[in-house]
């Protein structure tokens, strides 16, 4: 389970999460949902420790990432987590099936021997075969996201963390990708927390949806209570509405790269 | 306007003092995993190929039309006041081996392979690589600057050494062919008053050279920010970076090492 209490955490004096209360039940998929720099994908970066939130804790299953300070602690807390980044984030050097098997060295006791069987397999789970030995440059976007989700998968980890895992992808490949990552929810048993805008794909995965905005949860409920919300700014969202309470003020989203990238 | 001058001041130094205190943990990191033994053999090599290796032709090419040039300036000064090419083969050859290999070979390969550990690590920052190594159990440090820093340190002192041969053929090629020295008296110029210390004062300049330029690309590059923008700025930062370092060091590791009488 993984409870995350009051988290803040701003970039140079601006706030970008403001208070975050959420929790995620074991075995569940929760989708957070929210405009361009709302704080989805800094929330999933302090979960996993890639950033220290300013306030706050964040406990998964009973260790608070928050009061970890040696980066070897903070190394055997993310041995739970699977990562997949939104653009993938592939090792442009190393071909597919060292991709997939990379952390096993860092993170598992897996002799080298048995890698490459383990790539194949990891990559049968998400539909790919044939490619172990192919560099990430030779393949499609929506390969690309399978063979990181291989690779987010492949030590075995009780979490998964999704940022926006359909950008970028047409939508069969979008589709695609949703069924994976409940075919995989269901095979591995894992609880997922998948930051998305892609509402699609949040109500097709999510037993659970919550919406962020300003660096705020507004509303966490079951899909089919999302749908019906009498909360303005949910119903904007969910619908996709111009107009509303949520001002798309470009500026108010103008963030440094490395902040906020959802 | 004073209060914003001392805000925009304020904000530049904390950037500094931040960027200085970052600097010196990762050199405090890398150092630890060294100790601990935890190094990418693998990784290490593929970086001595790249950084070393693939250098050698333009390290050469440079020291070698610089040896040249030396040659030629000292037998026509020499020949202007003296009628005579005197100890062409003993300014080439210190001013290589002491002063010259070591700073040259440290700025072509810092142009070379520096420019291009900046921008592959700020490529991976950008396209976040560099997290994606800390969730799969890494640390970037230990996978990627480590093996780059001991390739380094292991690769510049070698090319300062085919420096040495490359510059002090050059100016043999110029002594005999141009101003009619023989052979004999090129080599005894440079080995009746060069001595083991003329050489590892050279040598350990680039010992030092390679941490510092290995050090500020892999710093520069690791923390880029802002796309594709951002990688070019971090990468010319990283060169203008390394070749001032290699520049200023220069001289307080001359005055160091002949505080110590290597010289």
């Amino acid at each position: 389970m993984i409870d995350a209490v009051g988290v803040r955490k701003g970039f140079k004096g601006r706030p970008v999460l403001r208070g975050v209360d959420i929790i995620v039940e074991e075995g569940e998929t929760l989708a957070i949902i929210g405009g361009s720099g709302c704080g989805k994908s800094t929330f999933l970066k302090c979960v996993i420790g890639l950033q220290r939130p300013d306030e706050g804790s964040i406990t998964v299953d009973g260790a608070d990432i928050t009061t970890l300070k040696e980066e070897s602690d903070i190394a055997h807390y993310r041995r739970r987590f699977g990562y997949l980044f939104q653009e993938a984030a592939l090792f442009d050097s190393l071909p597919v099936w060292e991709n997939v098997t990379f952390g096993l060295k860092y993170l598992t006791d897996i002799p080298r021997s048995r890698y490459r069987k383990i790539a194949a397999d990891k990559l049968a789970l998400v539909g790919l075969k044939d490619i172990e030995d192919m560099r990430p440059a030779e393949l499609s976007g929506g390969m690309k996201k399978r063979v990181a989700l291989a690779r987010a998968i492949a030590a075995e980890p009780s979490y998964i963390l999704y940022d926006e895992p359909t950008t970028g992808l047409d939508p069969i490949m979008s589709d695609v990708i949703n069924d994976l990552i409940i075919d995989l929810q269901k095979k591995l048993k894992v609880t997922s927390i998948v930051v998305t805008h892609d509402m699609r794909s949040a109500y097709k995965i999510a037993s659970r949806m919550a919406m962020l905005h300003e660096g705020k949860v507004l509303q966490v409920a079951h899909p089919e209570v999302m749908k019906i919300s009498t909360n303005p700014y949910v119903r904007q969202f969910v619908d996709g509405l111009s107009e509303g309470p949520i001002k798309m003020r470009l500026k108010e989203y103008e963030l440094p790269e490395d902040e906020e990238r959802s | 306007m004073i209060v914003g001058l001392a805000g925009t001041w304020g904000f530049w130094l904390i950037e500094v003092c931040e960027s200085v205190g970052q600097f010196a943990l990762m050199i405090k990191s890398a150092l630890g995993w060294i100790l601990r033994s935890r190094v990418e053999w693998r990784q290490v090599l593929i970086q001595m190929q790249r950084i070393g290796v693939e250098s050698f032709p333009v390290v050469t090419m440079t020291t070698l039309f610089t040896g040249m040039v030396l040659a030629l300036q000292t037998g026509a000064s020499s020949n202007a006041l003296l009628n005579e090419p005197f100890f062409v083969g003993t300014v080439v050859g210190f001013s290589m081996v002491m002063e010259l290999a070591p700073v040259m070979s440290a700025l072509v390969v810092s142009g070379r392979a520096g420019a291009a550990i900046a921008a592959e690590l700020g490529t991976m920052r950008v396209t976040d690589q560099i997290d994606a190594l800390y969730t799969l159990g890494t640390d970037p440090v230990r996978y990627l600057v480590i093996p780059r820093v001991l390739a380094f340190m292991v690769m510049l002192p070698i090319l300062k050494i085919m420096a040495d041969f490359t510059g002090i053929f050059g100016g043999w090629a110029i002594a005999y062919f141009k101003l009619g020295i023989p052979t004999n008296t090129y080599w005894h110029d440079i080995f009746d008053y060069m001595d083991v210390d003329n050489f590892m004062h050279g040598f350990l300049k680039s010992f030092v050279f390679a941490f510092a330029i290995a050090f500020i690309c892999c710093f520069k590059g690791i923390n880029t920010t802002g796309g594709a923008e951002g990688v070019g700025k971090s990468t010319t930062a990283a060169v203008v970076m390394s070749m001032t370092a290699v520049l200023v060091l220069d001289y307080f590791v001359t005055a160091i090492l002949v505080a110590f009488g290597i010289t």
